[in-house]
């Protein structure tokens, strides 16, 4: 359990830029050496609203991409809605601002020992990390095609340099101005045969999560999804993020999306009892 | 350069710095070794810890608030049995001080919960909570009626004997704290912890439903911090003698200080962590510093300083 953070340290950070893209910010925060223990997969957690806020509690965002060698020293990506008072306040920070985070943290995406073929799933900005994950998997030899999917073609986040690691990119919005008309999970069947796909990674809401989880269910395909719970810590000791999951004997606990997660293996995580009782 | 003590006493136990962790704010004590030696604090609070496994309540089990959040997460734990095999050994590894908490829903749980734990050695203290907000029936919140927490905590004195301190955690939600804390000391607590989170609710808007899985949570952070000091201040009054553990939205050194001036012997830490995993440390030397700085030469001078007659 311990090894799981054995790289997260809290630092001071600065904030080298602060851009806008669609209904999203890009934010590239200098964190130092720390860049080379960032994993796609990881997630950072960050204090927010200064030094005399009201909010008590960091909030936790995905890595999407980390650069150990940029003019800066190691820099990674985050991709923010500002929905939240939290994620408000991060987005309207300016290049320079200095911020208290805590990374690298929780467990990453597994990748294939050997270069199979594996499907990319994104909902809203959940797609962010993929595009990271895609350059590894590529590195590896993994053949990566991918679909992203939002409500509507704002809410897409899908940079111009991220295709370069990817075979193929299909987008879906329900409202159609973008790409297909449609949910993202309905191509995946059809997919799985056509393309041969062993493994399919995945980020967004969770019915996106457990739709997946439904079409790859008693096949071979592996699943290994991001899952997303309200967090009040990010490291593991307050225990409001967790979710029911299986271990292999079929016994369920409540794991912690932080250190148990948030990438988990989706045939485990039990979809039907996620917010209720055990 | 000055120096000064920060040992503290709660029962026969003594611990070298009065700062700890709230029980259910450090899990296993592993996650937030991460980030600094426990054994620098005074002591961890262990999460509370039942007889039989358990899963706790439904998400969503947090709602952040102003100042504060609510949690609602129903004593999810490894058992105790689990928690004596696997958790203990780590924390005595990491040299840390352990006060072990333990939740019952019977008199007889806690009871029994005492006599496996009696034959552990290298724990500190025993911390008996009979306030946890979040069971599933709030008639089973003990320190919320005299006569039911002075039986639990008859029963673990008997079976505990008369060697390990017993700290009994109590409800800020009450009519009468004192007369609660007084029944008791009177039935064998050796110190007290002041104060468990506050009942509360939050209703989202958007569902026009209760926010939290199991509908009611435990409000702590800095919003419950008054409330924290009042209670502290009135029981410490009441029975100077008695040592307590105080806590309830301590985030800074001053935050400590102020809790001690009330009346506490040490302090506990929770939803700082939450938001600061470093936040025991700092607040421990912040607390150093503020000490040194009035010119106190020990923390036991600032002990309940609060109360001292007037004109000194």
């Amino acid at each position: 359990m311990s090894t799981i953070n054995k790289n997260a340290a809290q630092i001071r950070a600065a904030v080298v830029s602060n851009k806008r893209v669609g209904q999203y910010h890009q934010l590239i925060i200098n964190i130092g050496e720390l860049a080379a223990f960032c994993k796609p997969g990881n997630f950072v957690a960050i204090n927010v609203g200064g030094e005399n806020s009201r909010m008590v509690l960091r909030r936790a965002f995905a890595i999407s991409r980390v650069s150990v060698s940029s003019t800066f020293g190691g820099t990674m990506e985050l991709i923010v809605a500002p929905h939240g008072q939290g994620s408000k306040w991060l987005c309207a920070q300016d290049e320079g601002a200095v911020l208290d985070v805590v990374v690298p943290l929780g467990k990453a995406f597994g990748i294939p020992t050997e270069p199979v073929q594996v499907l990319l799933v994104g909902g809203g900005y959940g797609s962010a990390p993929l595009f990271g994950l895609a350059e590894v998997l590529n590195a590896r030899g993994c053949r990566v095609d991918m679909l992203l999917g939002a409500s509507t073609a704002s809410k897409i986040y899908a940079p111009m340099e991220g295709k370069r690691a990817v075979n193929s990119l299909r987008i879906y919005t329900e409202d159609g101005t973008m790409g297909q008309n449609g949910r993202v999970t309905e191509p995946i069947r059809e997919l799985i045969s056509d393309l041969n796909i062993a493994v399919i990674y995945s980020c967004g809401p969770m019915a996106m999560l457990a739709a997946i989880d439904e079409i790859t269910r008693g096949t071979d395909v592996v699943h290994q999804c991001a899952v997303e719970e309200s967090m009040a810590c990010g490291i593991g000791i307050c225990m409001t993020c967790v979710l029911p999951v299986a271990d292999d004997a079929g016994n369920i606990a409540m794991l912690r999306s932080c250190i148990d997660g948030p990438v988990m293996d989706g045939s485990h995580v039990q979809w039907d009892k996620v917010g209720k009782a055990l | 350069m000055s120096t000064i003590d920060l040992s503290t006493t709660l029962g026969n136990a003594w611990f070298p710095a009065p700062t700890f962790t709230a029980s259910g704010c450090a899990s296993s004590g592993r996650e937030l070794a991460q980030f600094f030696n426990l054994r620098d604090m005074g002591g961890v609070v262990t999460k509370s810890v039942m007889m039989k496994a358990r899963n706790g309540r439904p998400t969503p089990r947090m709602a952040e608030t102003p100042s504060g959040m609510l949690n609602s997460i129903g004593l999810q734990g490894p058992g105790i049995d689990a928690f004596i095999a696997k958790d203990i050994p780590y924390l005595l590894e990491q040299k840390a001080r352990i006060i072990v908490s333990i939740a019952g829903e019977t008199v007889e749980e806690y009871s029994t919960l005492a006599r496996k734990l009696r034959g552990v050695s290298g724990i500190s203290a025993i911390e008996v909570n009979i306030s946890c907000p979040n069971v599933e029936n709030r008639g089973l919140v003990f320190a919320c009626d005299p006569e039911a927490s002075r039986r639990v905590i008859d029963g673990v004195r008997r079976t505990i004997g008369g060697e390990l301190p017993i700290i009994a955690k109590l409800s800020p939600d009450v009519t009468d704290l004192v007369a609660i804390a007084r029944g008791v000391v009177e039935a064998g607590a050796d110190a007290l912890a002041l104060i468990n989170t506050v009942l509360g609710m939050v209703i989202n808007i958007d569902t026009m439903r209760p926010q939290l899985g199991g509908k009611t949570g435990g409000l702590s952070g800095p919003a419950i911090r008054p409330i924290a000091v009042r209670a502290v201040y009135q029981v410490h009054a009441a029975m100077p003698q008695v040592p307590i553990l105080g806590m309830g939205g301590i985030s800074s050194g001053r935050d400590a200080l102020e809790m001690i001036a009330a009346g506490a012997s040490g302090v506990s830490i929770g939803t700082a962590s939450f938001g600061n995993p470093t936040a025991i440390m700092s607040i421990q030397n912040e607390l150093k510093d503020l000490l040194i700085a009035k010119g106190f030469t020990s923390l036991r001078q600032a002990i309940g300083y609060a109360h001292r007659p007037e004109g000194e």
